[in-house]
């Protein structure tokens, strides 16, 4: 056996010796380096099997997803009984609202995407065309979701109910109340005395007041204020509510980003001659807004789950109509599935709102780039 | 206090108010549809089924006014309310009936200028054990630990009664219903104590609801009952009769099956003629009800003891106080001519 000659510089590079890569040297390193790891690495993984094996089977192995009530659910399998949801999801999804007029309800959805995708994608095509039906939605979905109009069938607020409640408590809140927000943030801000004060007063109170409080409020007390007769929607209300109370934190967010704004900024704006509202439509707040971004969003997922707050004035969100099937002798008892089911909803939502926010950040993130 | 003062006086300008304006009969006819103020859900009293139709022992008395009033049954707006909301609901018109196992009491029924028409269920203050426990009264908890909602009226009951008959317990502190089925299934405590027909349906909550029981002790009074607003007789009237009607049917046999074969029919027992509308009943117009009101009732949502066995019966609630006066129970009715 005689080595092969290599010129000088032209020896091969030889292979790392073995059990030190792929998949074995990396087991072999990080999990086996001891005897004290190998113990724990076993240790770990029999609790994982376990914990596992257990959870898998009560979610999915063992779980019934269809049957006509928990006895018939237990006598057919022991892990979860999904059936209380498969068999009311159009409840949970719709809350109350009759079943022959759900498409109208799909359609607002669905086109709800259509009518933000502008608002929410600066780089879309058509992008103005998108725009102006963004403007007529709101229109367009009020007349679809109530009814009443062009033929459609009045539908009662008390009908409403599910996931459906949370979306447009949860939409009608956010969109409301970004504008509201800036508006009260630039008065806080403002020379003017009256605006600045009426503005701190209302932020400082919205603030000042727990919002189980408002709902309260906008449950029982607004109806003696208003005529005898006047059937103002407790819906309507709510929302009202909502809206003020975001609004309220959205507009100390924002002026904290306006006030993170170097006075060099301003001071540039005046001197290129540019009154208030262009300084504020272009130095102010294209600034201000990018930097609360974080703090905006933080604010609409918590509005967003404040809305299961509803529940305590008898309106049906997901958490009220859960408890409602709770109630029902078939499905008593089932409260573990029914409260992860909620859980899930809520965390897909949220969690999608706090990507997009990500997102956006860094999409507007010009200076560090 | 204050704010109590000030909630009866809005409440009784809103009263003044509403009763310038038409008739709560009127309005519900003008409206088709009557607005009844539910529980969001209570096992046995108000629930939606799985296509969403509300059903219940509460949700069958709001059924039995429309079919009264309107002719039919289904002609009903829920509206659902908490513990917290049902009493300003009603008072601002969002409904024109409460009938959400609400117990019936002074300073409701006086101070928050409302009208109580009777009582649809008596209930109370019950013990839960488990029967390996081996009590047979609840005079045998001595020393028992107890999970108790805190800030309840039925914290200062267990007090009472514990204390009246000379023994000792241990009060574990919980504040929601759902807790206590928790506390109470993990053996934390030996008792658990609320409403009796809350426990009968906490027990069927749990996966064998046979090694539990309810103790026939009841240690305080709850009457519960439908709810109107002060200041329109002719409403409450109606509401009243409507109720008083289901329990004459059944004292006097009339199922929601062979209603319509009785109504045709003349019979002996003169009482169920003028019932049905077959003798003239004495005032009837008055009330602005058509002869043929108990018999929309009774057809359509059954007397009142197919609406408890319906209803009640799968929660293994037994009669008891509810039964008819003839039966050893409670509900005796004012006669009917």
């Amino acid at each position: 056996m005689s080595e092969k000659i290599y010129k000088p510089g032209n020896y091969p590079d030889l292979p790392p010796p073995p059990g030190t890569v792929g998949v074995y040297g990396w087991i072999r390193q990080n999990l086996f380096s001891s005897i004290s790891n190998s113990l724990l690495t076993i240790i770990s993984v029999m609790l994982l099997y376990y914990l596992i094996d257990g959870i898998i089977g009560w979610f999915f192995l063992d779980a019934v997803f269809d049957a006509d009530s928990k006895i018939a659910c237990r006598k057919i399998d022991d892990g979860a009984c999904w059936a209380v949801i498969t068999r009311r999801v159009g409840q949970f999804v719709y809350g109350f609202y009759p079943e022959a007029e759900r498409w109208r309800i799909d359609i607002t959805f669905l086109t709800m995407f259509v009518a933000f995708a502008p608002l929410l994608y600066p780089d879309i095509p058509k992008r103005k065309w998108l725009l102006y039906f963004s403007i007529f939605y709101p229109f367009f979905a009020f007349v679809l979701i109530m009814g009443g109009y062009f033929g459609l069938q009045k539908i009662e607020y008390s009908l409403f109910g599910g996931f459906m409640l949370t979306v447009i408590l949860g939409v009608c809140g956010i969109v409301c109340s970004l504008p509201l927000g800036i508006l009260l943030a630039l008065g806080r801000q403002s020379n003017l005395t009256v605006v600045r004060t009426l503005s701190v007063c209302f932020i400082e109170f919205m603030r000042g007041v727990p919002l189980i409080t408002l709902l309260f409020v906008a449950s029982s007390m607004l109806n003696y204020f208003l005529p005898p007769g006047t059937n103002f929607s407790i819906l309507v209300r709510v929302i009202i509510m909502f809206t003020f109370f975001s609004a309220a934190y959205i507009a100390e967010v924002i002026r904290g980003g306006i006030q993170a704004i170097p006075k060099g900024q301003y001071e540039a704006a005046d001197a290129l001659g540019m009154n208030y509202w262009q300084k504020t439509r272009f130095i102010t707040l294209p600034q201000a807004l990018k930097i609360s971004i974080p703090g905006i969003v933080n604010t609409f997922i918590g509005l967003y789950k404040d809305t299961t707050l509803v529940v305590v004035i008898g309106l049906l969100d997901p958490l009220g109509i859960g408890r409602a099937a709770l109630a029902d002798t078939k499905w008593n008892g089932l409260s573990t599935e029914t409260y992860l089911f909620v859980a899930l909803f809520f965390f897909v939502s949220c969690f999608a709102m706090s990507r997009y926010s990500l997102w956006l950040e860094n999409k507007l993130n010009t200076d560090k780039k | 206090m204050k704010t109590k003062m000030l909630l009866a006086g809005v409440t009784a300008g809103v009263m003044f108010a509403g009763s310038v304006l038409a008739s709560t009969l009127d309005d519900v006819r003008a409206r088709g549809k009557l607005n009844c103020i539910i529980n969001t859900g209570l096992a046995g009293f108000a629930a939606p089924d799985d296509k969403g139709n509300w059903t219940g022992f509460d949700v069958d008395f709001c059924r039995a006014v429309a079919a009264a009033t309107l002719g039919d049954a289904d002609k009903v707006n829920y509206t659902t309310a908490t513990g917290k909301t049902r009493f300003t609901k009603l008072a601002a018109g969002e409904g024109e009936l409460l009938s959400r196992n609400t117990t019936w009491t002074f300073s409701r029924d006086v101070d928050l200028s409302q009208t109580f028409i009777g009582v649809n269920y008596y209930d109370g203050q019950g013990f839960m054990v488990p029967k390996a426990l081996g009590v047979k009264s609840a005079k045998g908890l001595d020393g028992a630990s107890v999970c108790i909602q805190t800030g309840t009226t039925t914290e200062l009951n267990l007090a009472e009664f514990f204390a009246g008959n000379n023994i000792k317990y241990n009060p574990v502190p919980i504040e929601t219903n759902a807790e206590a089925q928790e506390l109470y299934k993990a053996g934390r405590c030996d008792v658990y104590t609320t409403d009796a027909s809350g426990l009968y349906a906490t027990m069927m909550s749990f996966d064998n609801p046979s090694d539990h029981m309810v103790l026939p002790e009841i240690v305080s009074k709850e009457p519960l009952g439908p709810v109107v607003r002060h200041g329109d007789d002719q409403w409450a009237d109606i509401v009243a009769w409507v109720l008083r009607a289901m329990m004459a049917g059944e004292e006097k046999g009339i199922t929601s099956k062979n209603v319509k074969e009785l109504a045709a029919k003349d019979n002996k027992d003169k009482e169920i003629n003028r019932l049905l509308g077959k003798d003239p009943l004495q005032g009837l117009s008055k009330l602005g009800l058509s002869a043929d009101w108990a018999v929309n009732v009774i057809s359509q949502v059954g007397n009142y003891q197919e609406s408890f066995e319906k209803h009640l019966f799968p929660l293994t609630i037994k009669r008891g106080m509810n039964a008819l006066y003839r039966d050893g129970g409670l509900h005796y009715i004012p006669p009917i001519k």
